[in-house]
């Protein structure tokens, strides 16, 4: 079995901060990580080496440092490493970034793509879905679990609901997208960071994926950033020292303006 | 494309169960609005099995038309049927504007359907408006890097612009009985051999056990001030009133009032709710890390110079355990 992990790099967004003159991100100090939903999909990818013996390849889009993340997931235990980086895919949004991973994808032979759910710092839960749609193949988003019957190559897929979760069957090939929740990520094994090192990371460029121009980067991206600010801080209320009677009147007045009640 | 073609203002009106999502007329209600400004009609799609009866419920929130997908396939949401009836209407009615509630359900259909149509598809928008320009142009705003940052999205050249949105957000309409609307039989082709790809085994309805107050729209909270378990009964008499949950400042939890899962601040949890109601909550900082983006606060307490006044949008300087019950009595008797 081949399985194909689609990972990014991002910054840790619990750790960021607004400047508040220019209301624009601090990243100088915030750390970047492997997405946590990511990490998630890649233990999921090594269980099923454990268990079957599966070849798992990690891919990443993004700059060069993100080779950071690919060098963890090879401590971690993956057999192949890709960095997808070129300046004509800058700039994408969601889609263009599916195609471009598409792209890299239709090179390659796998069972199984599996990607985050979504990202910390886009949080738009796109890119896995679009990435099937791409290749014309089925998908199941916010996996929770995953089970895989090597007789019938069919996964069976608990797919986590507001109110409950469905079980679903596909075939080879398919695309799950996963839940950070579900499972917890092993640990580099020091082992692995000495040999993580030796390793290669390929290095792929836009010629490598065939993806029309206009697929990919800003010219593949229907959508665009027309502004952005920071959240806005809200003026102080006001306090109010009356009776209970009048206290009632206030909050319920309140709840009303706000469509609470 | 030519965008002219575009016009109208689209909403998927999810279902499950055959039951309507409150988001589906959460959406209708801004729908309404985008329609009106630009003179523009609202169409609701509504796909299920058996789910006609639905369509009126829909016109009452604002739609001026429902297309009805009616079909065996349709009975529980998957991704394959569900993407290529929606496909089919953009492409046959060609919408300008579509919106889609950002459930599990939606933000799975939703970039499906932005990609079979190579279009843009904003994330969990949180406002929706037509620039008062001559442009008109979709202004769709999201927060992004963990909320720490809004960003608002255009889809220029591309058709239908589309967006899915926060449940809980939008304001629905009150339902008019009079409004007319019309509702069509819409037929779909379905491509059987694609959606036997994903094969439904079951849905499992789950009862949450442990209570997430980070998720919860609506918190009454409760601090030093209340006390007791007997005062946290009374907070929890409101909340039910309200349909939101009880939380706690670290001093009751520390007291063994409380349970640790319920408490809001630095060491607890981070919360950001429609309303969030202080009560007999001094404001620590770190208590005010963990609830100062909520969305409205009201904060009782009895000290003028506590600190989570100034993070209020109403304080009230008094005895909770007066005001809450009969807060609690005045909405009882409202829903009457």
């Amino acid at each position: 079995m081949n399985i194909v992990v689609c990972i990014k790099q991002v910054p840790d967004t619990t750790e960021v901060k607004i400047n508040p003159v220019t209301g624009t991100l601090i990243r100088e100090g915030v750390p970047s990580i492997m997405n946590p939903d990511d990490k998630g999909g890649l233990e999921f990818a090594l269980q099923l080496k454990d268990k079957y013996g599966a070849h798992v390849t990690v891919i990443t889009m993004g700059l060069p440092q993100a080779e950071a993340i690919l060098r963890e997931a090879l401590a971690m235990g993956v057999d192949r490493a890709i960095l997808l980086t070129d300046r004509r895919l800058g700039g994408a949004d969601t889609l263009a970034t599916s195609s471009a991973i598409a792209g890299a994808l239709r090179t390659m032979d796998f069972d199984l793509v599996i990607t985050g759910r979504q990202a910390i710092d886009g949080d738009t839960a796109q890119v896995g879905p679009q990435i099937a749609e791409h290749l014309d193949l089925p998908q199941v988003s916010y996996m929770a679990d995953l089970q895989y019957d090597e007789a019938s190559k069919t996964f069976t897929v608990k797919k986590q609901l507001e109110d409950g979760y469905q079980v679903l069957e596909m075939q080879a090939p398919c695309v799950v997208t996963a839940l950070a929740s579900a499972v917890q990520p092993r640990y580099m094994t020091v082992s692995g960071i000495v040999t993580a090192f030796d390793k290669e990371v390929e290095v792929w460029n836009a010629d490598r994926i065939n993806v029309p121009e206009d697929h990919i980067g800003k010219a593949g991206s229907p959508t665009s950033v027309f502004k952005s600010f920071p959240k806005q801080l809200k003026p102080a209320g006001q306090t109010f020292e009356v009776s209970p009677e009048e206290a009632v009147e206030l909050i319920v007045n309140k709840l009303k303006e706000k469509h609470i009640i | 494309m030519n965008l002219a073609e575009y016009k109208d203002v689209y909403v998927f009106a999810e279902q499950r169960d055959g039951k309507l999502q409150n988001v589906a007329l959460e959406l209708l209600g801004k729908a309404r609005e985008l329609a009106d400004a630009n003179q523009e009609k609202v169409v609701a799609m509504l796909l299920g099995k058996d789910v006609k009866p639905l369509a009126q419920t829909l016109i009452e929130h604002g739609a001026d038309k429902v297309l009805v997908v009616d079909n065996d396939l349709l009975k529980d949401y998957l991704t394959e049927p569900y993407t290529e009836a929606i496909t089919q209407i953009i492409t046959e009615q060609k919408p300008s504007i579509m919106l889609i509630g950002a459930t599990t359900i939606g933000r799975d259909l939703g970039p499906r359907v932005s990609a079979r149509n190579r279009t843009g598809l904003t994330a969990d928008a949180t406002k929706l408006e037509i620039s008062d320009d001559e442009a008109h142009e979709f202004r769709m705003t999201r927060p992004a890097f963990g909320g720490n940052l809004m960003a608002t999205i255009l889809c220029k050249n591309h058709r239908p612009q589309m967006s899915t949105v926060r449940p809980g957000v939008m304001q629905k309409m009150a339902a008019d009985a009079s409004r007319k609307g019309e509702i069509v039989d819409y037929k779909v082709d379905f491509d059987t051999k694609k959606i036997a790809r994903v094969k439904l085994v079951k849905t499992v309805k789950e009862e949450k056990t442990v209570t997430d107050i980070s998720e919860a729209k609506i918190l009454v909270s409760g601090g030093r001030g209340v006390g007791t378990k007997d005062g946290f009964g009374k907070l929890e008499a409101l909340a039910k009133e309200l349909g939101g949950e009880v939380s706690s400042s670290r001093a009751m939890v520390d007291a063994g009032v409380m349970d640790a899962s319920r408490q809001v601040g630095q060491t607890g949890k981070t919360v950001r709710p429609a309303l969030y109601m202080a009560c007999g909550i001094s404001g620590a900082i770190q208590h005010l890390a963990g609830m100062e983006e909520s969305e409205l606060i009201v904060a009782i307490n009895k000290d003028k110079f506590a600190p989570i006044f100034q993070v209020a949008d109403l304080g009230i300087v008094g005895d909770l355990h007066k005001i809450v019950p009969m807060l609690t009595e005045r909405l009882r008797t409202m829903q009457k």
